[in-house]
């Protein structure tokens, strides 16, 4: 069909978006192989959907290019969509129309005969575990129902890329879980997916590579647990109720303190030794020694000031 | 501009086929206003107003009250149905439903959606004037065949307010903006745009201000075909409405654009 053998999935290269003012994303450019699952990480008003909505032809760039599978999203954003499936962030779910129809009108937008349609459809439905809502109304669906309708729609053009923009954000446990087991499902079909969220622990359960936004700008670039190896390390220290005297002596050590209210953050450089040096010096000191996650990265990277 | 006309195609009615789905679904109650509504409009000036004022000059000869006003209110029908349809409903689905946004993740551009919408908006014009059309044809109130040329009269008046319609849509900020256009625009047209008296008694002026107005020539033409009345005038009405139709529905289209896409 379209593109090289080689040829990456989504190649965006200066991506520059300016509205009302604002330079909402300033220069990006990343690849996505084949295949791969990538997460666009980031606080708010980084510039994540908006880069994405540039990919996905919903906002023009303001300069730089985007494409799909070789395709521009500018001069052929028929063609691209065609190939993407996109899961926005907002509900927007047809709530004229029941659960069955919401996926067949849908599917009339992409010229798919009526007969394959239905077909895909009921497949997507069962996939999803809406099979016995066909008829309910969107109105009458719990909201992890809705998104999960959500991702059956993306998927109905049996897209080549699947763009979720948050698709767990506001949802419980459980239907989180149910959209990561999905996903997952979906990885076997080697379908690629860029998927932009604040969630860590969904970037690290599903993404083989993240990328880091802030500012709109790219921050950082690389596999979750590479990016937790290069930026904080193995290993880090939480303490609370210290002494100055406690906060001297871990400042001492190689490695990155950081005082944030009440609690006391040590990334330590060398990790293996700090457990027994603190039972050593201090030990009735209140702690927590714990592997490094992404969400230190991710706070390390972007900062802990508030956004919105 | 250009590239907003060369990016126009047939899946334009696929969107049309949505808003389409969603009225003949509850058609029943949608059809039950345009039913209606001429019934009780005969009823009330027939019985009513009727009484009072036996027949009115139009066009150099007397005619019944309601003979003139009959043709009256399925202009008036044309200009309510498709301005609704393109202000409040289209809103609805810009706005709240987000149905615009789901369209366009599919291969459908931004222009399909809104041709999609003004079309729609003209074929309720449509469906509320041919309905009416019935209505009062069988109260003998419609000469034949001409009365069918109220179905393309709906459609080029239709895609006229519509585009109007749509062209506030552009600019709203909020839902109730439309209260703007609707007391400024529509119900002065409503009420002196030659529908429920003969223009030609205003003064001189305000007869000047009332041809400007577009629904005094949809309602020129929709009288003349429910009449049976060829008027040496009536090709002025027809390019008025034909050529204003389109050139507001390009306007809409470029004004919807930009609305659309920041």
């Amino acid at each position: 069909m379209n593109g090289l053998p080689n040829e990456p999935a989504i190649a965006a290269r200066d991506l520059c978006k300016a509205y009302s003012g604002v330079d909402a994303v300033r220069g990006v450019s990343f690849d996505v192989a084949p295949g791969e699952v990538v997460g666009f990480l980031g606080p708010n008003g980084a510039g994540k959907t908006t880069t994405v909505r540039m990919i996905s032809c919903f906002l023009p760039p303001t300069s730089g290019s985007a494409t799909v599978y070789g395709v521009d999203v500018r001069s052929r954003p028929r063609d691209v969509k065609r190939m993407l499936g996109i899961c926005p962030q907002e509900d927007n779910l047809d709530p004229d129309f029941d659960v069955l129809k919401n996926l067949l009108a849908y599917g009339r937008y992409f010229g798919i005969p009526g007969r394959e349609i239905r077909a895909r459809a009921e497949r997507l439905l069962d996939f999803v575990q809406l099979g016995d809502r066909k008829k309910s109304a969107v109105q009458e669906l719990s909201g992890g129902m809705k998104r999960r309708l959500v991702l059956a729609r993306a998927l109905l053009n049996e897209p080549r890329v699947l763009i979720l923009d948050e698709p767990t954000t506001g949802l419980d446990p459980q239907a989180r879980h149910a959209i990561w087991t999905r996903l997952r499902g979906l990885r076997a079909t080697g379908v690629t997916v860029l998927l932009t969220t604040h969630y860590m622990e969904e970037a690290a359960q599903l993404c083989d590579r993240v990328i880091v936004v802030d500012h709109g700008r790219v921050l950082m670039d690389g596999s979750p647990a590479s990016l937790v190896e290069r930026e904080v390390g193995h290993t880090v220290v939480e303490a609370w109720n210290y002494e100055p005297t406690f906060a001297a002596f871990l400042g001492s050590l190689p490695g990155r303190l950081e005082e944030v209210g009440d609690r006391l953050y040590f990334y330590p450089a060398a990790g293996d030794h700090v457990e027994r040096l603190l039972d050593e010096r201090f030990p009735g000191q209140e702690r927590l020694i714990r592997r490094a996650t992404l969400e230190d990265v991710f706070l390390k990277l972007t900062g802990r000031a508030l956004r919105d | 501009m250009r590239s907003t006309l060369r990016n126009l195609s047939f899946r334009a009615l696929r969107v049309w086929q949505r808003d389409a789905d969603v009225y003949f679904t509850t058609w029943k109650t949608e059809f039950l206003p345009p039913l209606l509504e001429p019934i009780l409009y005969v009823l009330a000036f027939g019985l009513g107003l009727g009484q009072l004022i036996h027949h009115v000059v139009y066009n150099g000869h007397a005619l019944g009250y309601l003979e003139f006003m009959a043709p009256g209110i399925v202009a008036v029908a044309i200009m309510f149905w498709s301005f609704f349809e393109s202000t409040f409903a289209s809103y609805v689905r810009m706005y709240y439903q987000k149905t615009f946004d789901a369209i366009l993740a599919t291969p459908l551009l931004v222009e399909d959606v809104i041709l999609g919408e003004l079309l729609w908006a003209t074929s309720k014009a449509m469906i509320a004037a041919t309905i009416m059309l019935g209505v009062l044809g069988a109260l003998g109130l419609v000469a034949w065949p001409t009365g069918l040329w109220v179905v393309p009269i709906a459609f080029f008046g239709g895609l006229l307010f519509s585009a109007i319609g749509l062209l506030f849509t552009s600019m709203v900020k909020t839902i109730s903006q439309f209260n703007v256009p609707m007391f400024t625009i529509i119900m002065p047209m409503f009420t002196f745009g030659g529908t429920f008296f003969p223009i030609d008694i205003l003064p001189r002026w305000a007869l000047a201000v009332a041809w400007c107005l577009p629904l005094t020539h949809v309602a020129f033409l929709t009288r003349s075909a429910i009449l049976g009345d060829a008027s040496p005038h009536l090709w002025v009405s027809a390019v008025y409405v034909v050529a204003a139709s389109l050139a507001l529905a390009a306007v809409a289209l470029a004004r919807m654009k930009r609305r659309l896409v920041p």
